[in-house]
């Protein structure tokens, strides 16, 4: 039973033999009809040609005076002392201690930033893209994100201390002497800042779910599987590298904005918890990140420590380039793995 | 479950006796116009004597006999025969769905209009027709999946054992009547956890993986997928050829062995190879589970096809027997495709 033999030729025709086409002979290359070449364009062609390198090598060099530059400086100015001692308020440039608060304050309004918006954008993305109905709402939807999107970190900054000024949520932050709603603080700070990775997230997750043909879906349907199971076990662990892209550029969003640090963290010196518990304090207390430290201590703030603003500023470039490098591994990684699973063939 | 249990002791009852009467009389039934030796099984051979039904006038449209049914225990009992090509050996085959007056649009457009068509077991029923002639839309009504697409409208009755499968609850529906696709499409998961999936209630984790590791090693046996991949279950399904995936998505859907198997046109994607090994895999596969493919290519067709139904325009237009719809069509329609006047 298990031998498989072929199909016999009466149950099974011989396919009949199509003539193959025939055999282009390969074309002698002719003298008179030289390959294109952009010397014999017009002039203005040409012209375009030349705007078009220079352009690409244009954008080369800012790139590498840009790392360059922050390198020479980083180097010669940063050490373990600065990384690992706390910033102190001073004028004098010998006397204002490290960057280890800002580092700091990065790394946890960070943490708050994206864990509020991975969650939220996914279940966004996971909406839009398998449910989406009524169409209008999920058009409403679209156009919420593109507006979160494309409004000013500064303005969300300031709606935010409007909304978070308020008495029934001073739980986030604390009351200022005078009894009014301080409304800056990490948790506030990080509720902003995970609106502004939120379209990021939306968009990877969207972008990774529409890549996952349709007939996938419909392999799980036909197993008798419901919607939400073949969401939780097919299309989740198909989209993770997607969900993983949009969350590291999400970060990398978080980690430079400066407005919203200033407006909503308090930019202090140095991380001023409030009350007594030691991680909630933190949480509800006010801090730094590193562009607001590079931003006050530069020529452009007080100008306190300009050298130790550019070592701050280079950290600061090596954590964005850290995780812009992460998003290409992630997506390299996601393409091996995902292999057939791609667009083409779309049912 | 438990009509579940039931129904799946009686298939590998059924399968025990096919087994039993192959080995004593393997080419008993087969038909004298065959020259060349046949392939190893060409008939099942159920535990029943075959009850025969006169053939009914024009097979596409007149009324098919009920089969008597009490519930979903005793069903798939009853067997039905076209006799159609009088010159064939009857076929002993249970039928297992049934479409009466099938009628599908979209947004209001016609895509089939009233077929009917019955669909038995030890059999493969090929639907052959060009582009665009509801083949496919057909075939995804007989799981519900045309439920799917939001425009779609469906009138007449498709009966699975004897119920009304609008009546069934849809997941329970697809498990019974699974789906294999064109595009080979494994889950991004590894070859055990695609089969494991299709076993596991919903989204669940449970049972275990130790719990189901023998009956997704006999699914993947079943499938015809190698040793070496039944050694090494933990590999990525996607890191498989084209047709190791394709065999996998079978191993995938008759691993709840479900009562009927749906292919739309599984070896269109895939290369001359995998193609033979899918459709000895197909013919070894109607004896445990009715097996409706779509197909664009007509040699496939009549390679595996027990019964071949050409349809054109949303039509049924012709059903028969291999035989006799390849060598003997009825209908000017079938015959032009046939010899590949259009399509």
């Amino acid at each position: 039973m298990a031998t498989t033999t072929p199909p016999t030729p009466s149950a099974a025709p011989v396919r009949p033999a199509t003539p193959l086409p025939p055999r282009r002979t390969p074309t002698v290359k002719a003298k008179t009809a030289p390959k294109d070449s952009w010397r014999t364009w017009p002039l203005r062609d040409r012209a375009g040609l030349a705007l078009c390198w220079a352009a690409g090598i244009f954008f080369c060099l800012v790139a590498a005076s840009i790392v360059l530059y922050m390198l020479y400086k980083g180097v010669t100015q940063l050490s373990l002392d600065l990384l690992v001692s706390s910033p102190e308020s001073s004028q004098d440039q010998t006397k204002s201690g490290g960057i280890l608060d800002p580092i700091l304050g990065t790394l946890i309004l960070t943490t708050i930033g994206i864990a509020l918006a991975a969650p939220l954008g996914v279940t966004v993305a996971l909406w839009l893209t398998e449910y989406g109905r009524p169409r209008w709402l999920a058009r409403a939807v679209e156009i919420s994100v593109e507006i979160i999107a494309g409004t000013p970190s500064i303005v969300l900054a300031i709606f935010g201390l409007i909304v978070f000024s308020q008495d029934f949520l001073s739980f986030l932050s604390f009351e200022a002497t005078g009894g009014g709603v301080f409304g800056r603080s990490f948790f506030i700070a990080g509720a902003v800042m995970s609106l502004i990775a939120l379209p990021l997230v939306v968009g990877a997750t969207r972008e990774a779910l529409q890549s996952i043909p349709g007939h996938v879906r419909e392999a799980s349907y036909a197993l008798g599987k419901t919607k939400a199971a073949t969401i939780r076990r097919v299309l989740l662990p198909a989209i993770r590298p997607g969900i993983a892209t949009g969350s590291v550029l999400g970060m990398g969003r978080i980690v430079g904005d400066t407005a919203i640090v200033i407006v909503l963290l308090g930019a202090t010196v140095q991380l001023e918890a409030y009350g007594d518990t030691p991680v909630l304090g933190t949480l509800r207390g006010t801090g730094s990140t590193l562009t607001s430290y590079v931003y006050q201590n530069s020529p452009a703030g007080e100008g306190g420590s300009p050298d130790k603003a550019y070592a701050a500023a280079f950290v600061l470039l090596l954590i964005v380039l850290a995780l812009n490098f992460s998003v290409d591994l992630i997506a390299a990684g996601g393409r091996r793995s995902r292999g057939g699973l791609s667009d083409r063939g779309k049912a | 479950m438990t009509e579940r249990t039931i129904s799946r002791s009686a298939d590998a009852a059924a399968a025990a006796a096919a087994e039993a009467a192959r080995a004593e009389a393997p080419a008993a039934s087969e038909p004298e116009t065959l020259v060349q030796p046949p392939p190893p099984v060409r008939r099942i051979v159920v535990d029943h004597a075959p009850t025969i039904v006169g053939p009914p006038a024009d097979g596409a449209t007149a009324p098919w006999p009920h089969p008597a049914h009490s519930g979903p225990a005793a069903n798939g009992r009853s067997t039905v025969s076209n006799g159609k090509a009088a010159d064939k050996a009857v076929v002993p085959a249970m039928e297992r769905m049934r479409c009466e007056g099938v009628g599908i649009s979209y947004a209001g457009k016609p895509a089939v209009r009233d077929v009917h068509l019955p669909v038995a077991q030890g059999e493969v029923l090929a639907l052959i027709g060009p582009s665009g002639c509801g083949k496919t839309t057909l075939l995804r009504s007989l799981n519900r999946l045309t439920e799917l697409t939001d425009s779609a409208e469906r009138t007449g009755a498709i009966l699975l054992d004897g119920e009304d499968i609008d009546t069934l609850e849809v997941t329970h529906l697809r498990r019974r009547v699974s789906m294999v696709f064109q595009q080979p499409n494994p889950f991004p998961m590894s070859v055990f956890d695609n089969v494991a999936y299709a076993l596991r209630e919903q989204g669940s984790r449970k049972p275990s993986k130790a719990e189901l590791h023998a009956e997704v090693v006999d699914a993947i046996t079943r499938a015809g997928l190698s040793d070496e991949i039944v050694a090494n279950l933990d590999h990525p399904a996607l890191r498989l050829s084209g047709g190791q995936q394709q065999r996998l998505c079978i191993a995938r859907a008759i691993a709840t062995r479900p009562e009927v198997l749906l292919l739309d046109e599984p070896c269109s994607a895939l290369d001359p190879i995998s193609t033979t090994i899918i459709e000895d895999l197909i013919l070894r596969l109607r004896e445990e589970v009715a097996v409706v493919i779509v197909t664009h290519n007509l040699q496939q067709a009549r390679r595996i096809a027990d019964r071949v139904g050409f349809m054109y325009l949303g039509e049924l237009v012709e059903y028969g027997t291999a035989d006799q719809v390849f060598e003997a069509p009825v209908h000017e329609r079938t015959r032009s495709y046939i010899s590949g006047a259009f399509g």
